[in-house]
Order: C-alpha cells, then sequence, then structure tokens
C-alpha cells in the first residue's frame, strides 16, 4: 500500500471540519416542502393544465434534483453539517420539531431521490399516458416524493416517524391504482398491514429511545451514545432491535418482506421508484443514521447478529424464488428483496459505507431495470415472461438498457454494481475476522452463493424476454422517447455510479457519506480485496454461463422451459416457502373470521344494545312523562279548574231568573242577615 | 204612650209589607204592598219626631216628603204596568223573567 | 220574666185613653195590612190599603203631626189609591173575583224572610227604647210651613223637581205610540 493511497484511507477516516453548507443548506427545508405543496396544487388545478398537472411533479422532482446535486457537488468538495430546527409543540418536558438535516447521509438521499425520481416521472408521462387517473397518479407520486424527503431529512425521530408513515400513504395509494381490480386494493391493503405492524415495532423503539435521552432528536441520542449515557446502555438492546423491526417491515425483510412482491400490482413507474430505488431503502436509511447505536459494543452491538442473519436469509431465500417466476416483475421484486438483504447484511457487519453504497447504486440499476420491463409490459401488455421472447430486435433501446442494468445487478467489472458489491463482500470478509465470528463467515458464503444466484436469474430474465422467438399476439415496438431517455440516463449512470467508491484509488463516497458530525467508526478497506472481487466475479459469471446454457436456446417453447422442474424445490419456491398461506391461515383468516364476526356481534349487541337501552330508556321515560305525568296530572289539573268554573257557573246562573221578587227576597232577606250579624257580632 | 208601640206597629206593617212584595203576582198588588211599608216608614218617622221634640220638625218634614215621593213612584210604577199589560195582556210579573239565564 | 208584672204593666198602659184608642186602630190597621196581602180579590186589596191609611192618618192626629195627617188622607187615600184603582181596571179585563192565582204557591220564603224583618227591628226598637213616653203635643202647621221653606228648602224643591220628573215620564210611558 502506496504512502498515497494511505493519506486518502486517513482522510477518509476523520469526521472532519465540516462547513456550515451556508444559504442552500439552510434553505433545506424546502427540499421536502416543494413536493408537497405542488402535490397540493396538483390537486386542486392540475386537471386544468396543459400536461394535467405532470409538469408541477416533474418540476417538484427537477428541484430536488438540482438541489440535491448541487448539495452533493457541495459535499464533495468539503464535507456540509447543517442542522435546522422549528419547534412546533411542547408535549410535558419533550419539544416537537420540524428539523432538517443536511449531512453526507442525507445529501446522498437527495440526490438520489431527486435524480431517480427525476427519471422515473419523465418515464411516467409515457408509460402512463391514457390512464384513468393520470393526474391523481402524479398527485399521489408527489406526495412520495415529499414523504420520502422529509422522512431522509428528518432530524428528530417523530419527524422520521411522520415521514415513514406518509410514504406508507402513498405506497397504499399507488399500489391500489387500478383498484377496479380487487387484487390490487387487497395487495396495497397488505402492504400497508405489514408496514403497520413492523411500525410498533418503530415506535415503540423511539419511544424508549426518546424517553431514555430525553429529547427526539438524532444528534442528541448520538451524543448520548458517544458519552456513553448508562441509562440509555441499558434499554440499548431492545430499543436497537424495536428499530431493526420497523427498519425490518419497510425495508421488507424476511419475515415482513411478503408485501413487496404482491406491490407489483401498481404501475411500472411506481415499483420502480418506490419499491426499488427509494422507498424500500428507507429501513436501511434508518440503520445507517442511527448507525453509532449499533456500532458501540456498549449498546445495541448484540443486535447486529440478528441483522446480519435476518439479511442473510432475505438475500439468498429471495434469490430463489425469483429463479421460479414467470411474471418479470415479480422476478424484479424478489431481485430487490434479496439486494436489500445484502444491504441489510452490510449494516449487520458494521459496514456503514458498504451498505450505503450499495443503495446507491441499487437505485440506479434496479430503477433501470424496473422502467425497462415497464417499457416491455408496455408493447407487449403482458407482465408474464411466456408472452414475450425475441424482443430485442423491435425494442432494441430497451434490450440494451435491461442488459447493462443486470450485468450491473449481476455485478460484472467495471459497472456499478461490481464495486458495491465487493465492498460488502469485503465488509463481511472484514467482520468475520474481527468480532463478528463464524456467523460472519458463514454470511459471507451465503453472500458469495447469493451473487451467483442473483446473475442466474438475470441472465434467465433476459433470454426469456429478449431471445428466441416472440410468444404473445401484440405488436411490440419500441417506447417513444420520453420513455427511452430515461432509461438511458439511469443506464450510463449505472455505468459510472460505482467509481465514485474504488478503495485505495478514490474514495469520495466514503467521505460524502462521513460527513457527519460523529465518526461512524465503520471500517474502510484501504485497497480492493483482489480476491474478494475476484471470486464475486467468478461467481457472477458462472451465473450468467449457467443461465445462458439452460435458458438460451430453449427459450423458444415453454415445454422446455419447464423441463427444469426440479420436483420438490420448484413447487415450494413457487409457493414462495409458504409463508404467504402460513400467515394467511395463521393471521388472516382468524382475524377476518371469528374475530371480525365476534367484533360485530360485540358492536350489535352489546355496544350498540347499551346505546339502544338508552334511547329507549329514554322513550319510554318520555312517554311516560307525558302520559301519566303531563296528560293526567297536569293537563287533568287544569281542566278540573276550567270544569270547576264552567259548573260553577252553570250552577250559579240558576239564581238569575229575572223575577224582580226573588230578588227583592233575597235583598230583604241579606238585608236581616246583616243586621243580625251587626248586632250579633258587636 | 210609649215609642215602641208605634214602633212595633211599624215593624209589624213594614214586614206585612215585605211578604206581600215576595209573595204577589200581580204588579199592582206588589206596588200596594210597596205602599204598605212606605205607610208603616211614616209612622216610624213621625213617632222619633213626636219623642224627640224636635223644634227642627225633621220627623214630620221627612214624612211629607216621603209621602210625595211615595206619589211619585206610584205613578211612574203604574204607567210601566199599564206598558207591560198592554205589550203582554197579562200583569203578571212571574213572565217578567227575560233577564234570566 | 213573672206573668203578674207584665198584666200589671199592660192594665196600667191600658189605663191611658190615648193607648186604648191606638190599640183599637193598630189591630184595624194590622188586620187591613194582613188582607192587603193576602187577599184573592185585587179591588179589596186596594180598598184594604185604603183602611190601613187611614188608621195610619189617626195615629199621625194622636201624635200631634196634624198636616201630615191631613196630607197622607189627601195624597194617599185621595190620589194614590184612586190611582191604584184606575191601574187595576186598566190592566185586567175582568173585575171581580180574579180567576187567576194571585199569589206564588211557594209563600214560605217569604214568610220567613218577613217574619225575620220583623222579629230584628222589633227586638232591636224593644231593646232601645224599652219605656220611653212620648209627650204628646200638637205640631203648629204654620211652623211645619216655615220650615218647609227655610231649612228643608232644598229637599223641597228637589222633590217638587221628582215630581216632575214622575209626570213627564208618567206620560211619556204610558201614552200610546205615535203612529
Amino acid at each position: 500500500m502506496s504512502p498515497t493511497l494511505a493519506l486518502f484511507a486517513l482522510q477518509a477516516h476523520e469526521p472532519g471540519h465540516l462547513s456550515d453548507g451556508g444559504v442552500l443548506a439552510e434553505f433545506a427545508w424546502l427540499i421536502p416542502l416543494v413536493p408537497l405543496v405542488l402535490m397540493v396544487a396538483i390537486v386542486f388545478v392540475g386537471k386544468r393544465l396543459p400536461y394535467k398537472g405532470w409538469e408541477l411533479a416533474e418540476a417538484a422532482m427537477l428541484f430536488v434534483a438540482v438541489y440535491g446535486v448541487t448539495l452533493l457537488i457541495m459535499n464533495a468538495s468539503g464535507g456540509i453539517y447543517h442542522e435546522g430546527s422549528v419547534e412546533i409543540a411542547r408535549i410535558g418536558a419533550y419539544t416537537i420539531e420540524w428539523g432538517w438535516v443536511v449531512d453526507g447521509l442525507s445529501i446522498m438521499m437527495y440526490s438520489v431521490v431527486g435524480v431517480v425520481g427525476l427519471a422515473v416521472f419523465t418515464y411516467s408521462k409515457g408509460y402512463m399516458k391514457g390512464d384513468v387517473r393520470y393526474t391523481w397518479f402524479f398527485a399521489a407520486f408527489t406526495l412520495f416524493a415529499g414523504a420520502m424527503l422529509v422522512l431522509v431529512s428528518a432530524a428528530n425521530m417523530i419527524q422520521l416517524l411522520v415521514g415513514w408513515e406518509l410514504v406508507g400513504l402513498a405506497s397504499y395509494l399507488l399500489i391500489g391504482h387500478y383498484w377496479e381490480d380487487h387484487s390490487n386494493n387487497a395487495a396495497a391493503i397488505k402492504a400497508f398491514f405489514t408496514n403497520k405492524i413492523a411500525d410498533v415495532g418503530l415506535v415503540i423503539g423511539i419511544i424508549i429511545i426518546g424517553v431514555t435521552v430525553g429529547s427526539f432528536r438524532f444528534n442528541d441520542v448520538l451524543t448520548a451514545v458517544f458519552d456513553g449515557d448508562s441509562a440509555l446502555a441499558q434499554v440499548a438492546f431492545w430499543a436497537g432491535l424495536a428499530l431493526f423491526i420497523g427498519a425490518m417491515g419497510k425495508s421488507a425483510q424476511f419475515p415482513f418482506h411478503v408485501w413487496l412482491p404482491d406491490a407489483m400490482a401498481g404501475p411500472t413507474p411506481v415499483s420502480s421508484l418506490m419499491h426499488a430505488a427509494t422507498m424500500v431503502t428507507a429501513g436501511v436509511y434508518l440503520l445507517g443514521r442511527m448507525f453509532p447505536f449499533y456500532q458501540s459494543d456498549v449498546f445495541a452491538a448484540d443486535v447486529k447478529t440478528i441483522i446480519i442473519v435476518i439479511g442473510a436469509i432475505t438475500l439468498f431465500a429471495m434469490g430463489l424464488i425469483a429463479l421460479v417466476q414467470d411474471d418479470i416483475k415479480k422476478v424484479l421484486a424478489y431481485s430487490t428483496l434479496s439486494q436489500l438483504g445484502y444491504m441489510t447484511v452490510a449494516m449487520g457487519a458494521g459496514a456503514y459505507t458498504a451498505g450505503l453504497f450499495h443503495l446507491f447504486t441499487h437505485a440506479f440499476f434496479k430503477g433501470l431495470l424496473f422502467l425497462a420491463a415497464g417499457s416491455v409490459i408496455h408493447a407487449v401488455h403482458s407482465n408474464n415472461m411466456s408472452d414475450m421472447g425475441g424482443l430485442r430486435k423491435p425494442m432494441p433501446w430497451t434490450y440494451k438498457t435491461f442488459l447493462v442494468g443486470s450485468l450491473a445487478l449481476a455485478g460484472i467489472f467495471p459497472l456499478a454494481g461490481f464495486w458495491s458489491k465487493d465492498e460488502i463482500l469485503a465488509s463481511i470478509s472484514y467482520d468475520a475476522g474481527h468480532g463478528g465470528g463464524t456467523i460472519a463467515s458463514v454470511v459471507l458464503w451465503i453472500a458469495i452463493a447469493g451473487a451467483f444466484v442473483t446473475a442466474f436469474y438475470m441472465a434467465r430474465a433476459v433470454y426469456l424476454t429478449f431471445f428466441g422467438e416472440y410468444k404473445g399476439h401484440a405488436h411490440p415496438h419500441e417506447s417513444p422517447k420520453i420513455m427511452t431517455y430515461p432509461l438511458i440516463g439511469l443506464a450510463a449512470l449505472s455505468i459510472v455510479a460505482g467509481f465514485v467508491n474504488v478503495p485505495g484509488v478514490y474514495t469520495g463516497f466514503t467521505e460524502w457519506l462521513a460527513a457527519r458530525p460523529f465518526s461512524m467508526g465503520d471500517h474502510h478497506a484501504e485497497s480492493i480485496n483482489f480476491a474478494l472481487a475476484a471470486i464475486g466475479l467468478l461467481v457472477a459469471l458462472a451465473g450468467i454461463a449457467a443461465g445462458t446454457r439452460l435458458w438460451r436456446k430453449d427459450a423458444a417453447t415453454q415445454a422446455e422451459r419447464d423441463r427444469f422442474r426440479i420436483p420438490v424445490l420448484y413447487p415450494v419456491l413457487e409457493h414462495k416457502y409458504y409463508i404467504d398461506d402460513l400467515y394467511r391461515v395463521a393471521l388472516v383468516d382468524p382475524i377476518r373470521g371469528p374475530v371480525a364476526r365476534f367484533v360485530n356481534w360485540t358492536n350489535t349487541y352489546v355496544i350498540d344494545a347499551v346505546v339502544n337501552a338508552f334511547g329507549g330508556l329514554s322513550m319510554v321515560l318520555a312517554k311516560g312523562v307525558y302520559r301519566g305525568v303531563d296528560q293526567r296530572g297536569i293537563d287533568l289539573a287544569i281542566n278540573a279548574v276550567a270544569g270547576a268554573t264552567g259548573e260553577a257557573g252553570e250552577a250559579l246562573r240558576h239564581t238569575t231568573t229575572g223575577r224582580v221578587q226573588q230578588y227583592a227576597g233575597a235583598l230583604f232577606a241579606g238585608a236581616v242577615l246583616l243586621v243580625l250579624g251587626l248586632l250579633i257580632f258587636t | 204612650m210609649l215609642v215602641t208601640q208605634f214602633l212595633i206597629l211599624g215593624a209589624l206593617l213594614f214586614s206585612i209589607g215585605i211578604y206581600g212584595v215576595l209573595v204577589r203576582r200581580n204588579a199592582v198588588l206588589v206596588l200596594l204592598s210597596i205602599e204598605l211599608m212606605l205607610a208603616a216608614v211614616n209612622i216610624n218617622l213621625v213617632a222619633f219626631g213626636a219623642f224627640l221634640q224636635d223644634t227642627m220638625l225633621g220627623g214630620q218634614a221627612f214624612a211629607l216628603f216621603v209621602i210625595t215621593i211615595a206619589a211619585a213612584e206610584v205613578g211612574i210604577g203604574l204607567a210601566i204596568v199599564v206598558l207591560i199589560f198592554r205589550n203582554r195582556s197579562s200583569a203578571n210579573v212571574d213572565e217578567l223573567d227575560l233577564m234570566r239565564w | 220574666m213573672d206573668v203578674g208584672a207584665w198584666i200589671d204593666w199592660t192594665l196600667d198602659w191600658l189605663s191611658n185613653a190615648q193607648n186604648v184608642l191606638f190599640i183599637v186602630v193598630a189591630l184595624a190597621m194590622v188586620a187591613a195590612a194582613f188582607r192587603v196581602v193576602t187577599s184573592p180579590n185585587v179591588v179589596h186589596a186596594a180598598l184594604m190599603l185604603v183602611v190601613a191609611l187611614g188608621g195610619s192618618a189617626v195615629l199621625f192626629l194622636m201624635l200631634g203631626a196634624e198636616f201630615v195627617a191631613w196630607a197622607l188622607v189627601l195624597v194617599y187615600i185621595g190620589a194614590v189609591v184612586v190611582l191604584f184603582l184606575f191601574g187595576i181596571m186598566i190592566t185586567r179585563a175582568p173585575t171581580g173575583r180574579d180567576p187567576v192565582r194571585l199569589d206564588h204557591k211557594r209563600r214560605w220564603p217569604a214568610a220567613l224572610v218577613a217574619f225575620a224583618t220583623f222579629v230584628t227591628l222589633a227586638s232591636v226598637s224593644v231593646a232601645a227604647f224599652e219605656d220611653a213616653v212620648i209627650e204628646g203635643q200638637v205640631t203648629r202647621t204654620d211652623e211645619l210651613g216655615e220650615l218647609l221653606f227655610t231649612r228643608y228648602v232644598i229637599p223641597f224643591e228637589a222633590v217638587s223637581f221628582v215630581l216632575l220628573a214622575a209626570l213627564i215620564g208618567g206620560i211619556v210611558l204610558a201614552r200610546k205610540d205615535p203612529e
């Protein structure tokens, strides 16, 4: 290792003297705000605009992309750290704030969301043309973008939670975009519920940490970690585990992965941006944000074992399922799950930079792959690869970009995926030697095997889609420029994105990510681990070769494709390890059946009964009062008085006989009585 | 002569007059009974006048006035009775009950 | 009260000739009055009134009120009773016994009232005056006349107006309707 390289390595380690970022950082709260405001504008005026609201959405993403890349360039020339906060409310001793962080991690996320989002939005204009809910699509998509940016710009855990839930909402809205088909609704609900169950963990973790530290700000929590706060140390394991459970939900780790394949029911741009590039990476982002918490042995380092195991399971098991899928989007979905497993494994192995680097590159090539798949689907009007075949002639650009994306995903030198995957392998290997123990070593082998599987199924996908003869009934042709240009752009990024972090040569990305107030304490390789890189590349090439051997020639007929149906393994894979069935039998059916019926019964016969009883009682009381008291009592009294007066009058009028003699008689009698009275009583 | 004897006589005549007023059905007879009562009053007045040896002769003067008023009243009363008799061809006071209920 | 003293007192009272005359006249008057109110014959009733009024004139003479006595005879007996007889004549066709019943059927309430009145008045009188004696002296008519025109001139004039009103009223009431 030359001294120059060592110097680079040392520089990469230091937290650095971070600049404030100036005006751009001060106004960074605009980054989440602009999409949210434009979303409201789309909702209210979108339909009246010439492009039906697309222009506002595109403007939002353009703004974010330009701003994010500008900040990225600034960060590259000298690290930025800026945090701004505005207090919104107070609850007891806790303040609720709206904050925005401008540091290496957030800037990386802003750029990714902005650039990939820009590409996807541009592509969507062509893809969603003629859609029944065009304007609303862009409104919900812009909402998602705003929510994701809220999440990644969050300076405190409460705001993170707000962004987290909002992206969940946007995901629900967009997966269920074609809600006329009820299975899409079911998929949207499944995504939402699975996330919600995992979010219990997230909330518990946030509360534990926030209450123990006394503040919800990330900065304060990490300061407590660096100060060795003992109260936090006591709860750290459980809090860290709870946070990871939340991350598992959003990043679709086993066993919370079940929603992601079903989420493919949404439009392909949604699958690309949300369920490949950005939303699903939120869990990894959270682990990155809280990285010192997990890195420190005093705190939650024990959780890392769990993290790495879960990541490894996800990585390998999901990759296998991708082998038996006919739907091209499902292949890519399981591939995403597998890659998320890689990122999780990296985080579990203490590789802050490696995991986030893979997030960075994966966003580009997976986003690209989905868009290209969408292009194919748009042309053949079917998701299934058995309706495709031989499409490389009619759709050259789609073919080329898809190929680039697949090679990047498989980890072929010198495309982006090679660099990030190699870095992950190197980190796991380092961890195996420094504290990760046997588990890390096993995971390393699993990761290598996963690389083989990745290449294998991507080769299958490429051959079945673009080679052989066309099986379907449509007339495929290349997609319009508005769809192919984003593909080309993302393909270019997939090629060059890896060069920002070549260990030993140029580790700009590491420095960018390290622009945080604290040192992340992860290990940075001083140079390329040639051995592991070679192994990874060989394994990937082997996978491609195996795929070519199996599917290049036999792409022709369905029957021959099915020749490789291994008896026990394939049914299990096709049923996704029966996990969905397990969930359905154990959770969904009991709740939908007996529990729901019981609740309904309780509501109708207990709660409603009480309410109705009160109502009935009031009515009975009212009737009683009316009849008994008012009619019989009061009215009777009044009527009696009136009647008595009438009767008295009736009786007394008989004294007016009109006969004067009787009057005179009364007069005299009265006079006599008066005199007598006078005499007697005086 | 005692005053009392005149007073008792007056009271007796007055009472008989009351009886007559209340009992008689002919209007003229009622008027007649009223005359009787007035006569009794006269007796009382004059007796008291004589008893008190009033130099102002109040008793006798008022007795004169009573006589005069009685005469006037009889005149009007009988005129009314005649009128009633013309309308109804009967002097029965029981039939004069238009002011009844 | 013991009967003996009372008889003595009565005899003593009767020894006075005026009292004897009084008793005789009084009895006649009462009987006549009784006939006034109970007679079934209207004309008889009117004529009995004459007797009662005549008796009161005698009493007035005994009390020394000569002018009042003769005025009573003139006005009452001479004019009023005649007027009554005219009225009787006008208001019924047949004279003699009236076929229509002259008294009400139920007479006892009236009798009761009359009796009560009498008892009240009499007892009050007796209780007040017991043995007060009247000194008989004759009143000079010129004194009465002078008092009438000086002290009692206002009631005198008022009564004159009453007579005038009665006169006019009587004429107006009893005349035939101007067709």
